[in-house]
């Protein structure tokens, strides 16, 4: 009961901040909407008893991502107004078939949930050396997840140094 | 209802004010140990040597007329100094004063991490002071600012990897339990740490000599020049909070926390006489004045030697630590 509670209250502020943050007209107010709007998926993790991926989301999204957004926007010029397109609705086909395929992605997902036995779901956990939220995290990424995990740190290598190339053309 | 509710919002109310206080007197402290390192007497007028200054101070700043420039962004402005004090308040909800339940308000597995990331969430308020303010000098002290304490987060998460790795548990009172199994003091077994720790808490909190962001002879005061009466004393509440908690951190990772000294030596187990909560306090107190020693003695480092010192010898140092703790806890 309680958790629904929280569940559908931080459901309603996630969407609501998730609005805000494209339809504010200062681009400072909508990074301070984005912040919030990761506090509050933070907090939907706890609830789910992700106490990990609720503290990695605030320290990455919230405490270091969006703060470097932020510094971002502080620089650019924000006094001008941004010219008004010729055409405002000029991209709203490309805009309509791809909101359209997210949708139908999305309903598929949820008729292909909605068929399977809840068991699958929540399948009982493999049997663990170690004991803990982390330590269970932290096994199964260098046993099972391995390969995934150590691509994921190649792409995040691979972008670093693309970032240090482009920012010093001569090295 | 009354162990889930009544009783850790009792813990709060108390472990709140009880920093207010603090912060009170920690002021007044730090313009004394000042006054005395440059052979002044500091405050002397309110009460005897001056210690009702620090009663005095907050009802001046209380009473002063807030003022709001005309041209700021009211939102955010106001915001600005909740958003830096709130997350100071926020990190001891994890700072555990000693073993036993009632001295802590929360012991969760992440404690170190949630530690980190609710510091990481401070930066915001000055940023945003900087910004909302709509002034020149605010402007380019929150810039210094963001840009210094992201490079410095960096580092102290990293150093704090090499702890993690040693005691191999992330909540505070099993790092400090860890330390009573292994008979030893964090501090002893990774003494470079605890150096880039210290550095780091001097970046993290603004503090001479890293205190760029409230260079006052080259931004007019810094990111707050425009704020004035309580939501000034706002920013300085968040500051100090940010070094009580640091310097709690600090000495629960590194100095044992509640832990007499030498605690795998039977011949001082006299000492435990002495409560846990007063050798913490005692080991806090040492912290707090080490800051005020280091203001009153160092000059403050130029913009590109602060960044050089975070990015070329802090963190390359903080890996190279993770490498050898790693290969020292196979090995052993």
């Amino acid at each position: 009961m309680a958790e629904a509670l929280a569940f559908y209250t931080l459901s309603i502020l996630i969407l609501g901040l998730g609005v805000a943050v494209i339809t504010t007209p200062k681009t400072v107010h909508s990074v301070v909407f984005l912040v919030l709007n990761f506090l509050c998926v933070a907090a939907l993790y706890v609830v789910l008893q992700a106490e990990f991926l609720a503290v990695i989301q605030i320290l990455v999204y919230a405490g270091g991502i969006v703060v470097l957004y932020l510094f971002v926007v502080m620089l650019v010029n924000l006094k001008r107004q941004p010219e008004e397109h010729q055409d405002p609705r000029r991209l709203a086909k490309v805009g309509l078939v791809l909101s359209g395929a997210v949708l139908v992605e999305l309903a598929a997902i949820v008729v292909y949930s909605y068929g399977r036995e809840p068991s699958s779901v929540s399948a009982p956990s493999p049997a663990f050396p170690v004991q803990g939220n982390i330590e269970e995290l932290g096994w199964l990424l260098y046993t099972d997840y391995l390969i995934p995990f150590e691509v994921a740190s190649v792409l995040l290598l691979v972008a670093m140094v693309g970032a240090i190339i482009l920012a010093r053309r001569e090295l | 209802m009354l162990d889930t509710l009544v009783i850790p919002l009792l813990k709060i109310v108390v472990l709140l004010n009880a920093i207010l206080i603090s912060v009170t007197f920690m002021v007044l402290m730090e313009r004394k140990v000042i006054a005395w390192a440059q052979s002044r007497l500091g405050p002397m007028r309110v009460g005897p040597y001056g210690v009702l200054q620090a009663i005095v101070d907050p009802i001046k700043l209380i009473l002063k007329e807030d003022i709001t420039p005309v041209k700021a962004d009211k939102m955010l402005f106001s915001l600005a100094p909740i958003l830096s004090l709130v997350p100071a308040l926020v990190a001891f909800a994890v700072v555990p004063f000693g073993g036993d339940e009632l001295f802590y308000v929360a012991d969760i597995n992440v404690g170190l991490l949630f530690f980190l990331s609710v510091t990481s969430i401070g930066v915001y308020g000055i940023i945003l002071a900087g910004w909302a303010s709509n002034s020149k000098y605010p402007l380019l002290a929150s810039l210094r600012a963001s840009a210094q304490l992201i490079s410095y987060e960096i580092a102290v998460t990293m150093t704090l990897v090499s702890v993690i790795l040693t005691s191999g548990t992330l909540s505070m009172v099993g790092i400090v339990e860890a330390q009573l199994a292994d008979g030893v003091w964090y501090g002893f077994i990774q003494p470079v740490a605890f150096v880039l720790v210290m550095i780091g808490a001097l970046a993290e909190t603004n503090r001479v000599p890293f205190d760029l962001p409230e260079a006052e002879t080259e931004l007019t005061g810094g990111f707050h020049t425009e704020y004035s009466g309580m939501r000034f004393s706002l920013f300085f509440l968040a500051e100090y909070a940010n070094i009580i908690v640091i310097s709690a951190v600090t000495a629960l990772l590194f100095f044992g926390g509640w832990l007499r000294p030498f605690p795998n030596v039977e011949a001082l187990a006299f000492l435990d006489i002495i409560p846990g909560w007063i050798w913490l306090f005692g080991k806090i107190f040492l912290f707090l004045y080490l800051f005020m020693w280091i203001r009153a003695t160092l000059p403050r480092y130029r913009y590109d030697q602060l960044m050089r010192i975070g990015w070329k010898l802090l963190i390359p140092i903080a890996l190279a630590n993770i490498v050898v703790t790693g290969i020292v806890k196979v090995l052993v």
